[in-house]
């Protein structure tokens, strides 16, 4: 779903002769005040996620065997002190580490934090306090939740001890957490007797699901705000570089070759060259709707100084040829949105080819920024 | 003052291949560290600091996987720090690391570079969405597809170039025993049969996704004349990096890609590159990058590195600019090490420890690498005398 950050009410910049829309706002990005923004400036949720495979290796590998079977081991260094989580290897001097030993499940609060409203994806069903758990047996703290009603049942000190998942996998949060109890930390009173799975037995845990989702809202900046605004009236504007007079299509705002702002905004016409392709056999996993083979080309709108990547379609993908001739293919007017999908493709004009002069170089203008010698 | 001369007196790689599901990210790069430390005849007592790179976070979804390695690494009280250029990362950690020691920062240092490809999906995290617009844009084989297919017009190379190419890699690939893939039985024919994936790009002609690490150890002009054992000493590094896209630019050379070389060969006083090096390991994903790169970084004319291909000056057996022996990027893509495997196994054929990839007598060796759109290089040169 899309947001506007501005209401609307700046009317669409109308096209002149020289196909210039405007000048200073489009790039001025300093002072966006009221009445200068020539577009609204869009937004859009944009979510990343997939779920990653982890391998945890011989050491982790068994702490978490051992959560699932109900266990929780720590790692014993040289010195004989036991961290809880385990390293892999040792701080103090890189030693690997290997002997897994049972700590108790029970354990202090060394400290602690009110982890407030709870947040996506979080496994609990109320808030929770995050703590620093030292559990008997162990030299080192755990992070984990702590389960009460609210922060004034946590205190520094207080006891506590493991609550665990009926259902385990293998994870971390096979703890659901830790909730007090009421022994003192005098040895064996109300500890866990050590237990009777022998993990050798069972079968080991070698990796762990660790699914990631980011959550951003995406904005594509003023510059390419106005070129969606205008892809809705079937327009492809870009924008030119006072000092080289490049002119980049989708516009950028910035001149990359100059380092400055981009001064002027140019409206092109949609047709250009096929300055290269490829001819793409093997899905896009974002692009279900497009069947291989199918080409992708680096499109070159007259008037522009860079390509930039889009279909070339309605022929067969082997008769595309560099420097053919492309129109863009538009979605029906009812469809047209304030997106760059509004272009479905490119087809042949059926003009003659364009003829690449310089054909290592893309777009046609900025001979200057041809490489060094090469001796 | 100038420069303090810095050595290569450590390499460590691990196996390459598509899934190490037997260690942890930790573990796969301990492996190469502790290899690197074994050669160098050093402990982690030893190191002053440990410079590391990889590509981008969501290759595998550590976040920030530098902190969590400071153990693994013997970095705990020490200087950490981690280095990020996309596909030509490793490249640049090492010349990072190797600055560390020239400007006399640490006299000893470690350096490595890993990826865990297996954890995750490069192709994916490579074409993430984007509100507003929709990719047609598969991977980076999409992307590189059409730059190569601009240089074999300008060119007027032979179609096949590229599967000698990767005929030749995966063949070297046979003598390096690290190398992810070890294809006994292919034949030239299978490659060139290989499916189009991205036309003109066939499958064979693409790199493999792999699960790896590199590293190396290098020292001071004290720690590397009194290291017992074989030295690379480091003639000259260079990184550049450029806008991958602007009106008239060149993206079968990028202008960033020939200064850097211009540099690096500056540097190492090298005038006639073609005969002046012995043995090159360049960064080759896709088979046409070979040729490409090698008219970019001047060892041949514009528009007949190819012919070098045909004439198989670039094969290890009979070549006289043997490119790729330990089998390059196309035989081991572990993308964030790929870079310094390159610089690495550059330093081990001077260092004559390639084993049965080695080039016989080899004395300077220049080690590539390149990434995000070919707008980042890193390069550097090095020989067997100090």
């Amino acid at each position: 779903m899309r947001r506007l950050r501005r209401p609307t009410g700046v009317p669409a910049l109308a096209r002149n002769e020289q196909s210039v829309v405007g000048s200073a706002p489009l790039s001025d990005v300093r002072d966006p005040g009221e009445g200068r923004m020539p577009q609204e400036v869009l937004q859009a949720p944009l979510v990343l996620e997939y779920p990653f495979i982890r391998t945890t290796g011989p050491v982790l590998g068994r702490f978490l065997t051992g959560l699932r079977e109900g266990v929780v081991l720590g790692v014993k260094r040289a010195d004989g002190t036991v961290m809880c989580p385990p390293l892999e290897y040792d701080p103090a001097d890189a030693s690997p580490l290997g002997e897994l030993v049972e700590v108790q499940q029970t354990g202090t609060v060394v400290s602690w934090s009110w982890g407030g409203p709870l947040r996506d994806q979080q496994p609990f069903t109320q808030p929770v306090a995050w703590a620093l758990i030292q559990l008997d047996g162990a030299d080192t703290t755990m992070l984990h939740a702590v389960l009460v009603d609210g922060p004034e049942q946590m205190s520094t000190g207080m006891r506590v001890q493991t609550q665990w998942r009926e259902a385990r996998e293998g994870h971390i949060t096979d703890i659901r957490g830790f909730v007090p109890c009421s022994d003192e930390p005098d040895g064996t009173s109300s500890a866990k007797p050590p237990s009777t799975v022998d993990l050798d037995t069972v079968e080991p845990v070698q990796s762990v699901r660790t699914p990631i989702r980011l959550s951003y809202s995406y904005t594509p900046g003023r510059a390419l705000s106005q070129y969606l605004h205008a892809m809705k009236e079937k327009r492809i504007i870009g924008d030119r570089c006072g000092e080289t007079g490049q002119v980049f299509v989708p516009p950028r705002g910035v001149s990359p070759v100059a380092g400055k702002a981009t001064t002027e905004t140019v409206e092109l016409a949609d047709v250009g060259y096929v300055e290269s392709f490829n001819i793409t056999r093997v899905p896009i996993a974002t692009r279900p709707d497009l069947q291989p083979p199918y080409c992708s080309a680096w499109i070159v709108l007259d008037g522009a100084s860079v390509g930039f990547m889009g279909l070339v379609i309605n022929c067969e993908p082997e008769s595309v040829r560099l420097g053919m001739r492309v129109r863009a293919v538009w979605k029906p007017d009812d469809e047209l949105k304030i997106s760059a999908t509004n272009i479905l493709g490119w087809e042949p004009t059926g003009e003659p080819d364009e003829v690449i002069a310089d054909i290592e170089c893309i777009g046609r203008v900025g001979p200057q920024q041809k490489g060094g010698s090469t001796s | 003052m100038g420069k303090e001369r810095t050595a290569v007196i450590g390499v460590g790689q691990t196996k390459y291949a598509s899934t190490r599901g037997d260690v942890s990210m930790a573990g796969l790069l301990r492996e190469a560290a502790q290899r690197a430390l074994d050669t160098a005849h050093k402990t982690w007592a030893d190191i002053d600091a440990v410079i590391m790179g990889k590509a981008p976070d969501f290759f595998e979804g550590v976040m920030m996987p530098e902190i969590y390695l400071a153990e693994a690494l013997g970095c705990v009280g020490k200087p950490i720090m981690r280095v990020h250029t996309a596909g030509s990362v490793g490249g640049s950690t090492a010349c990072v690391a190797a600055s560390m020691v020239q400007s006399r920062v640490h006299s000893t240092v470690l350096t490595i570079a890993w990826e865990k490809q297996s954890e995750s999906n490069a192709m994916w995290a490579l074409s993430l969405p984007q509100p507003f617009t929709t990719s047609v844009n598969a991977g980076a084989g999409g992307y590189f597809s059409p730059i190569m297919r601009r240089y074999m017009a300008m060119s007027d190379a032979p179609e096949l170039i590229g599967c000698l190419v990767a005929f030749k890699d995966r063949q070297h690939a046979l003598k390096n025993p690290y190398a992810h893939l070890h294809q006994h039985d292919l034949t030239f024919e299978q490659v060139v049969e290989s499916p189009m994936l991205w036309d003109p790009i066939r499958y064979s002609e693409t790199c493999p996704s792999s699960d790896g690490a590199c590293a190396m150890v290098l020292t001071d002009e004290a720690g590397g004349d009194a290291h017992d054992g074989p030295v690379a000493w480091i003639k000259g590094t260079a990184m550049r990096s450029e806008s991958n896209s602007y009106g008239g630019r060149n993206m079968v050379s990028p202008a960033a890609s020939e200064q850097c070389a211009d540099d690096v060969f500056a540097q190492a006083g090298i005038g006639d590159r073609r005969s002046q090096i012995d043995a090159v390991e360049m960064y080759v994903p896709f088979s046409w990058y070979e040729p490409m790169w090698l008219e970019s970084l001047g060892f041949a004319e514009k528009g007949k590195g190819w012919q070098l291909v045909e004439a198989g000056a670039t094969r290890l057996e009979g070549g006289d600019l043997p490119v790729n022996c330990s089998g390059g990027v196309l035989s081991s893509n572990a993308i964030g090490a790929s870079g310094m495997i390159r610089f690495a196994e550059a330093a081990l054929q001077v260092m004559g420890e390639a084993g049965e990839h080695q080039v016989d007598g080899a004395r300077t060796a220049f080690g590539h690498a390149y990434g995000g759109g070919a707008q980042y290089f890193a390069m550097w040169i090095v020989a067997k005398d100090k």
